[in-house]
């Protein structure tokens, strides 16, 4: 047991593991987003009780920041050995006869979504700390309404953001399309679920990141 | 020397037990103390080593490629044959005795057939435990096929590619003693001559094929599974690997090379394309059991064909000779091997071969297409079923069986075999000639052991399908690591063997001088150049049919090849360093000596007899007019050569075959 | 047809190696790709040059030795096929092809195109075998049934050449593919189970060893494959370690 993430396939699971619990975070977000579309109080209210229950500011947050944190050092450093692993480069190499662009691209796909987490952080995450930890106001309220909805909305006005959101949830699709199945794969399920499994991966890469954009352009065009 | 077979005295279903419960043993402690070196790490060479090292023996083995599961039994498709009797059929040990000596023409060793059938369940019931994964009936229980020339099914077989899981499980067991330290691997290391101190084999001279390095080994008892000499003919299934070289070492240093003209000429390969072809591809017998094999009966569509005027499937029934059908109605399409290929021969010599080359036939699948196709429209309820129908129902059931092998001809031909009759021809395929051994697989050097195809014992004059692996796991498995220890009995208080004695010194330097002279030649051809014309002469006048008039030729011709190679053959780069040139050209100078002894064999050899077909030796009339015809009287005898230099001045020794348990008769397949 | 090849070569191990060029003409369809290397050899030892190394056995498909990495693929355009499997046909008059070793810091090269898969051996040597002597007195082989279905994934598993194709192809260099095809074949019989736990972990231990990078599941190694390996035996080998080392 101990020793486990020295070897090949514990790490490979452990990447799996983050990646199957960092789809599920990945996916509320994405119902909770949607209510900024479909109804704002509704949004407004679902936005305060995720930012003010206990069980999930300090219990839920700080695990899922380990998790993000840990998808991506892992990824850097799985990275790493396999360039090491692989000795002097091939003159020729068609990696495209075998292989998906994503499946063979998840460093660049993932490199590029940790630099839309930071601006992500920096435009939601960090002001949120600021208010609640550092100012703290803990009633979500400014001008007499709960602020969540105008402050989504406010984000969404300048259009160098809200390209950068597309091109960043384009990558998130990519990453997607090959991270579902593998996962499923790393944890040694294959077997005759699969199929079905990857219907459903495939949808799900395609239709959340698809669902993001949509409401980032909502916004965007509805202010 | 006279020959001593060794063969035990009491019953033929006794011997081997009895002879086994008298054997001299080594105590476990002493035989730590004991060194065996293997050279061949195929399926005898492989369980040989295995099995030793189990036992306690100190084993090293070498190998020529990089890793002993890529030795050339990985190649064999079929199955292997065991008197297991699960499918009731009325098998026995004695049943299977009986088929591979009347297989063989009666020219093999009663005594060791007989073991032979006798340890074969035990080989399926090694193999299980060791995970070999054979097919297996929706029961869970072992499945079965039948193969050419017998009346049961006792063949076991993993797909096709039973000599690979064979020689996979023969290979863990290896590893398993590798990881212990009981053998001590030499891969990409080729053994160059043996060393005889005292009348005994000591050790060997070896050639680290990476570093060039040349290396000395010495041990209590040197054991040769390097497997057999088709490449001789240059073009053959072997491996291109495949080499006589440590057969014929032991061979110059006194061991007896047995029947060396006993070949067998596999009917069903693919055919060769070009000149620059350089080796052959078989296909599993068992296709025989559902193809047709046919000629044009008129010149004029041979012609047409080959122009491309016309495609095989434009012709009619009545314009097809099913030549085989023709001549042999009781056994058609599933005549012998031997008998198989030499029809093929006839008439493509006759000018009806249907390639560019000339040496091509159909194996057609159109009737058993038909065949199947009509029984699936049974079975499924179809009335009145359209041509079309029956033809894909049938299609599905020959690709069932046989899709791996259809799947292989279109890679290589670029043809579909189910839309237009395949093109086969015979080749070089097995040697049951090799190093005479007695009934303890000793050779004529004490100590020194061969096993598995390199030596001489088991097939007789041919083999019968799926018999090869039984015979390399039962030498290597269940005779060799008990017969050895009789013999080591006497070495327990040897000591380790040194390696600088006269004897090592002697090798060592014939040895590099050989390599030597080879690298700096510096002659106008290469070693191919040589090899595909000791190939040619081989194939024309030692082939599938001989002739006194053509063997004396080659002779003569064999030896002015060989003369020429040592004057004109050209090696680049330097022996210091991986050189593939320079391993090749060894090889093929042993085989310019071996070509010669096999010519003046099959000379000598006036009488025919399975794989070996003389045409002097024909029925002259009555039914059987133009079959093979053995001479019991005069030739129910191995031949054993002994080396005295030139090939031409070998000596023969007579082993005269006695059989008490078996009446001899003629074949017959009409 | 005429070609152009550019082909490695490299003097020993530690040689720096280099891609050069060749012309040969006149070169048939219907040659195997093996067979232009020998035209090509041919040709070189006739001008007095070293001719190209490479491994190369059977030539036709089951031992494995052949290993060449041709126009940026393991075993050229063609699939399921090794090396000396692959036809002319595939390729046009005129055509420029680059043929390279197989590639992998676990896989020196030793000369030209020849590279050392000991790291294999090695792989094998530490769990890929069930321990049981030689000794003939093994029970009766039908004495313990086994489905036909796990019998045929068996002998699936087992086609494996250990030529290195899913080595060479993989852009980690993992060998999962490999490896997880000899634990599958005794996973999946019973005469396997018995010690299924420690030799996964003994092969995978000395798998990373050997320095093989890890799987991240891109499949190439499945498509690549000469024989057909599917991934499933990867997963079956990821269940098999993580059952094995949790358990403890």
């Amino acid at each position: 047991m101990s020793g486990i993430l020295n070897s090949s396939i514990g790490r490979k699971f452990a990447m799996a593991l983050s990646a199957l619990f960092l789809m599920i975070f990945v996916l509320q977000h994405f119902v909770i987003n949607l209510f900024s579309v479909i109804n704002p109080d509704t949004f407004n209210e679902i936005s305060h009780f995720m930012g003010t229950f206990w069980v999930i500011q300090y219990v839920i947050q700080p695990i899922l920041i380990i998790g993000v944190i840990f998808h991506f050092v892992m990824g850097f450093v799985l990275e790493i050995k396999n360039n090491k692993a692989n000795g002097v480069k091939y003159a020729k190499n068609n990696g495209a006869a075998n292989s998906t662009w994503m499946s063979r691209n998840m460093i660049w796909s993932g490199g590029f979504i940790l630099a839309f987490l930071i601006i992500h952080f920096i435009d939601f995450w960090i002001p949120e700390i600021n208010t609640k930890y550092i100012v703290g106001d803990m009633t979500g309220m400014h001008n007499g309404e709960f602020r969540y909805f105008h402050e989504l909305q406010e984000k969404f006005v300048p259009l160098w953001r809200v390209a950068f959101y597309i091109v960043g949830f384009v990558f998130l699709a990519l990453h997607l399309l090959h991270g579902f199945d593998s996962a499923f794969q790393s944890t040694g399920a294959n077997n005759k679920y699969t199929k079905g499994l990857q219907g459903f991966g495939k949808a799900y890469a395609i239709l959340v990141p698809l669902g993001f954009i949509f409401i980032a352009l909502f916004h965007h065009f509805t202010h | 020397m006279a020959l001593d077979s060794k063969v035990p005295k009491g019953p033929i279903k006794d011997k081997w037990t009895d002879y086994k419960n008298k054997i001299d043993l080594v105590n476990p402690a002493n035989k730590r103390n004991i060194d065996v070196i293997v050279v061949g790490t195929g399926l005898a060479g492989g369980s040989a080593a295995a099995t030793l090292a189990e036992l306690g023996y100190n084993v090293k083995a070498f190998a020529y490629q990089d890793s002993p599961r890529r030795a050339h039994s990985i190649a064999a498709q079929g199955g292997i044959n065991a008197a297991k009797n699960y499918q009731g059929d009325g098998d026995s040990t004695y049943r299977l005795f009986y088929d591979t000596v009347k297989g063989g023409d009666y020219r093999s060793r009663e005594a060791n057939v007989y073991r032979l059938a006798e340890v074969s369940s035990n080989i399926i019931d090694q193999c299980v435990a060791q995970g070999v994964p054979f097919a297996r009936d929706y029961g869970g229980l072992l499945d079965n096929r039948s193969f050419g020339g017998v009346l049961v099914s006792r063949t076991f077989y993993a797909k096709g590619q039973t000599g690979q899981q064979l020689l996979l499980g023969a290979y863990s067991a290896m590893n398993r003693q590798i990881a212990r330290g009981k053998i001590e691997m030499f891969n990409r290391h080729e053994m160059l001559d043996v060393v005889i101190v005292d009348g005994k084999a000591r050790g060997i001279i070896a050639r680290n094929l990476i570093t060039g390095e040349i290396e000395r080994h010495s041990a209590h008892a040197v054991v040769i599974g390097s497997g057999g000499y088709g490449n001789v003919y240059f073009l053959s299934t072997n491996a291109m690997g495949s080499n006589a070289t440590a057969a014929w070492k032991i061979h110059k240093k006194g061991a007896y090379f047995a029947n060396p003209c006993y070949t067998q000429i596999h009917p069903t390969c693919i055919p060769r394309s070009g000149d620059y072809q350089s080796k052959l591809t078989l296909m599993s017998e068992s296709l025989r059991n559902d193809g047709r094999i046919w000629v044009p009966k008129n010149m004029e569509d041979v012609m047409a064909i080959r122009e491309g005027r016309k495609k095989p499937t434009d012709l009619s029934e009545d314009e097809r000779d099913y030549y085989l059908e023709r001549r042999y109605p009781a056994f058609g399409n599933l005549v012998p091997r031997d008998v198989a290929s030499r029809a093929a021969k006839e008439r493509c010599d006759a000018g009806y071969g249907v390639n560019a080359t000339g040496e091509a036939v159909y194996l057609d699948f159109a009737s058993a297409f038909q065949r199947y196709g009509k029984e699936q429209a049974k079975i499924h309820n179809l009335d009145n079923p359209t041509k079309e129908k029956i033809i894909e129902l049938g299609q599905a059931i020959v690709k069932e069986k046989y899709g791996n092998l259809f799947q292989m001809y279109e890679k290589i031909i670029d043809q579909n075999p189910y839309e237009t009759p395949m093109m086969i021809y015979p080749a070089v395929h097995y040697t049951m000639g090799g190093v005479w051994v007695d009934y303890n697989l000793m050779t004529t050097i004490p100590g020194c052991y061969c096993i598995g195809e390199a030596n001489f014992s088991d097939h007789g004059a041919n083999r019968l399908g799926a018999s090869a692996l039984m015979q390399g796991l039962a030498d290597g498995y269940f005779v060799l690591p008990y017969t050895i220890g009789d013999y080591l009995s006497d070495d327990i208080r040897t000591g380790e063997i040194p390696t600088n004695t006269k004897e090592f010194d002697d090798a060592e330097k014939e040895v590099s001088e050989r390599i030597n002279f080879f690298v700096n030649n510096k002659g106008t051809k290469s070693v191919d150049y040589f090899h595909k014309k000791l190939g040619k002469v081989m194939w024309d006048k030692a082939g599938m049919s001989r002739n006194a008039e053509g063997l004396t030729e080659a002779m003569v011709e064999i030896k002015a090849i060989r003369e020429e190679f040592w004057k004109e053959v050209s090696v680049p780069g330097t022996a210091n360093e991986m050189n593939t040139e320079l391993e090749k050209a060894g090889r093929v100078a042993d085989f310019l000596e071996l070509g010669e002894l096999f010519a003046k064999d099959a000379l000598v050899r006036a009488e025919s007899c399975g794989g070996h077909f003389r045409e002097e030796s024909a029925e002259l009339d009555g039914p059987q007019k133009g079959e093979a015809k053995r001479n019991d009287k005069d030739f129910a005898f191995v031949s054993a050569w002994e080396y005295k230099g030139e090939p031409a001045d070998a000596v023969l020794h007579k082993e005269e075959l006695e059989f008490k348990d078996i009446e001899l008769k003629q074949r017959s397949y009409k | 047809m005429n070609l152009t090849l550019k082909i490695w070569r490299q003097k020993d191990s530690q040689a720096k190696g280099q891609m050069v060029d060749y012309k040969v003409t006149e070169i048939s369809e219907h040659m195997s790709f093996l067979e232009m290397m020998d035209v090509l050899n041919e040709q070189l030892v006739n001008s007095g040059e070293e001719p190209v190394a490479f491994d190369h056995d059977c030539r036709e498909g089951i031992c494995g030795m052949c290993s060449m990495y041709i126009n940026g693929e393991a075993h050229g355009p063609d699939r399921g096929i090794t090396t000396c499997q692959l036809h002319m046909r595939m390729f046009n008059d005129g055509d420029t092809i680059t043929i390279e070793p197989f590639r992998a810091a676990a896989f020196p090269v030793i000369k030209d195109l020849v590279v050392d898969r000991m790291a294999f051996e090695r792989i094998q040597q530490a769990g890929g075998y069930i321990s049981v002597n030689t000794s003939g007195n093994t029970q009766d082989a039908n004495n313990i049934p086994i489905s036909k279905h796990d019998a045929d994934e068996a002998m699936d598993a087992a086609t494996c050449i250990g030529c290195g194709a899913c080595v060479a192809t993989c852009k980690n260099s993992s060998a999962m593919l490999f490896v997880g095809a000899k634990v599958s074949q005794y996973a999946l019989l019973p005469q396997g189970q018995v010690e299924a736990a420690d030799r996964v972990q003994n092969m995978v231990a000395q798998m990373d060893l050997e320095g093989f990078g890890n799987c991240t599941n891109t499949g190439a190694c499945e498509v690549e494959c000469p024989k057909g390996i599917s991934l499933e035996n990867i997963a079956r080998m990821n269940r098999e370690y993580l059952s094995a080392t949790l358990k403890g």
